[in-house]
């Protein structure tokens, strides 16, 4: 293992808010191991600003490959691009990734190609001896497991959205750019641009409090009860994902990785367990109250006030404990 | 169009898992008495399927739907729930009692028991609810050579290839177009999961299910490149204040709260 290397995502020169998280995690890692920090950047022609950003800060050089099949994203192409460009961060680097949509869809690949393991969604790193040693939430958050690559360190981490939240070292001296030129090959897949699916009917992002239903209100008719609860609190009514996938609620609705991010003052959850993909679009609200019937569900974990039992009997009693002023 | 679809049995959404005792008081695994169900991905990818097989059937163009599980003997029953659903016959590679494989260790296990096999497209739910390591459909077309598209939303034959859409982060989503064959990895929604009907059990009965030995396609726990160095419940850093009482208590003390936060109009 020769340094710890950062693999940046970018879009439209612009770095991606989460690769400054795994910069911090990559500096905090190599400092421990003694080990120079390279960051990779694939873009586009017209993307190459995104390695500007990643100069400001403490490392050992930004390596660029620029090329014009690398945007718009598709798999195959980061992935030639990927596998050219880690041959120069010298041998063997331990990699580090945003665990996102667009690493999902090619670093499993990546790592096979070299014949690695990837260890996905990672919440903390921590070395035990010469293992280092990964947390990771298993069972839909349930439960967390460490786990480790067999044949040592070196290999691929993609680490969760706001795990490692402290903002990276800035640049003590001048941080080289070197530019890396690949080969990339057609891609048998053709992408086509992103798009907003529909216009949002409700803006939630605003609303100032917003009561949620998950998949524990068992059938559509039970939203009434919830629909009844908002009214009450001046709320907005939004869902987990299973609600919106049944079509009980229309996907405008989701709140979620998937769905909208928002930060009212107040947020019930009912009958949600707190899967990952639901906290990041719900964690900064300023009061969080989660009703469920499982003591040990996730959602709790997030709450500042939580209401443990069945919500077909909690919810009526708040509603009417509302009720009388 | 002949379609793979990989399927997982992991552990019921509301189960209530408990720790098994490790060797050296770690656990790294959960107990096996609880009950399990189809990953909810790998269900809409059953979906997603049956109704491509459904559409070319309806254009008089073949159609066949075979399923594929690397799973413990009691997956089998997940099997032939899929077979009851409306797939054609299915393909057990049998895992030993608790031995646990990661995705690298499923993926070459799946791609050695479709060495002999013909197919247009092999579909995978995004990720099981289990481990979630997101990885085994990517590393399964890895080992065939296949171009894939992942988290996906919708599927449409195109041009003797396919044009799919591919959800992203934040309700955007992407339309892509592949070649055949292909993998794709489904995201749950994609369609209305169907209930398996009195007559589609009757008939599962009689559909094939082949069976394989793991070990027969050499792959073992030590094909694994990652490993579990410890399972535990989640450390706990938010002071939750939890309310007590019967329901109509904690009502009352939230509706207080709430009114002290000036959080009711
Ligand atoms: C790529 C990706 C993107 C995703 N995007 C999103 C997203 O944007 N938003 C999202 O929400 N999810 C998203 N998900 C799905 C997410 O992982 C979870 O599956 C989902 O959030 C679970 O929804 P839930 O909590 O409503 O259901 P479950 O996990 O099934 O939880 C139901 C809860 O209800 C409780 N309950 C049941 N009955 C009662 C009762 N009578 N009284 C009280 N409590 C009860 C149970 O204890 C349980 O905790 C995404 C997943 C992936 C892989």
């Amino acid at each position: 293992m020769s340094s710890v290397c950062l693999l940046a995502e970018q879009s439209g020169g612009k770095l991606n808010p989460i690769t400054l998280e795994v910069l911090s995690a990559a500096q905090t890692l190599a400092g421990a191991a003694g080990l120079p920090v390279r960051a990779l950047v694939l873009c586009g022609a017209d993307e190459t600003q995104a390695a500007d950003a990643l100069a400001g800060y403490a490392l050992d050089k930004v390596i660029r490959v620029a090329h014009a099949r690398l945007a718009p994203y598709v798999a195959e192409s980061h992935l030639a691009a990927a596998l050219a460009a880690l041959a120069a961060c010298g041998s063997d680097p331990l990699v580090l990734l945003p665990h996102t949509y667009q690493t999902r869809d090619y670093a499993p690949r990546l790592a096979a190609r070299r014949g690695q393991g990837l260890i996905t969604d990672v919440t903390a790193l921590r070395w035990r001896e010469s293992r280092l040693e990964c947390s990771r939430p298993v069972y839909g958050g349930k439960l967390a497991a460490e786990v480790y690559l067999r044949a040592g360190p070196a290999g691929f981490y993609s680490l969760q959205a706001g795990a490692f939240p402290q903002p990276p070292a800035p640049a003590a001296r001048p941080v080289p750019i070197e530019d890396f030129a690949v080969e990339i090959p057609a891609p048998r897949v053709l992408a086509e641009a992103p798009f907003q699916e529909a216009r949002q009917s409700v803006d939630l992002s605003q609303a100032a409090a917003i009561v949620a239903a998950g998949r524990g209100i068992k059938e559509a008719k039970n939203l009434e009860m919830i629909r009844q609860l908002a009214a009450q609190l001046g709320a907005e009514v939004a869902a987990s994902r299973p609600l919106c996938d049944s079509g009980w609620l229309p996907m405008d609705c989701q709140i979620g990785s998937s769905g909208q991010t928002v930060a009212p003052r107040l947020y019930v959850a009912i009958g949600i367990s707190g899967a990952i993909q639901h906290l990041v679009g719900m964690k900064g609200a300023r009061t969080i109250v989660a009703i469920n019937k499982d003591p040990e569900a996730p959602i709790f974990e997030v709450a500042d006030y939580g209401l443990a039992g069945d919500l077909f009997a909690i919810v009526p009693a708040l509603i009417s404990a509302l009720n009388a002023a | 169009m002949k379609i793979i679809v990989c399927l997982k049995q992991v552990p019921a959404k509301d189960a209530p898992l408990r720790l098994a005792a490790g060797s050296d008081g770690r656990a790294t695994a959960i107990r096996e008495d609880v009950s399990f169900e189809m990953n909810e991905p790998d269900a809409y990818a059953l979906e997603a399927a049956l109704r491509l097989k459904e559409a070319c059937l309806a254009r008089q163009e073949s159609g066949e739907v075979a399923v594929l599980t690397v799973g413990p003997a009691r997956a089998a029953q997940m099997l032939r729930e899929a077979l009851a659903k409306g797939a054609d016959r299915a393909l057990h590679i049998e895992t030993p009692s608790g031995a646990e494989l990661d995705s690298h260790a499923i993926a070459v296990a799946m791609a050695a028991g479709l060495q002999s096999e013909n197919f247009d497209l092999i579909l995978t739910g995004l990720q099981s609810d289990d481990a979630g390591y997101a990885q085994t459909g990517l590393l399964l077309a890895e080992n065939l050579g296949l171009p894939h598209a992942t988290i996906i939303m919708k599927i449409e034959p195109h041009a003797g290839g396919l044009r799919v859409k591919r959800e992203l982060e934040g309700g955007r989503f992407q339309w892509l177009e592949l070649p055949r064959p292909a993998l794709l990895t489904i995201q749950s929604g994609i369609d209305k999961l169907r209930y398996a009907t009195l007559l589609g059990i009757k008939q599962a009965k009689n559909k094939p299910l082949a069976r394989l030995e793991l070990s027969a396609l050499g792959v073992s726990p030590g094909s694994n490149r990652l490993a579990v160095a410890r399972l535990a419940m989640p450390e706990k850093t938010k002071a939750t204040e939890m309310l007590a009482g019967t329901p109509a208590e904690m009502a009352a003390a939230l509706a207080q709260k709430l009114r002290q936060l000036h959080l009711v109009p």
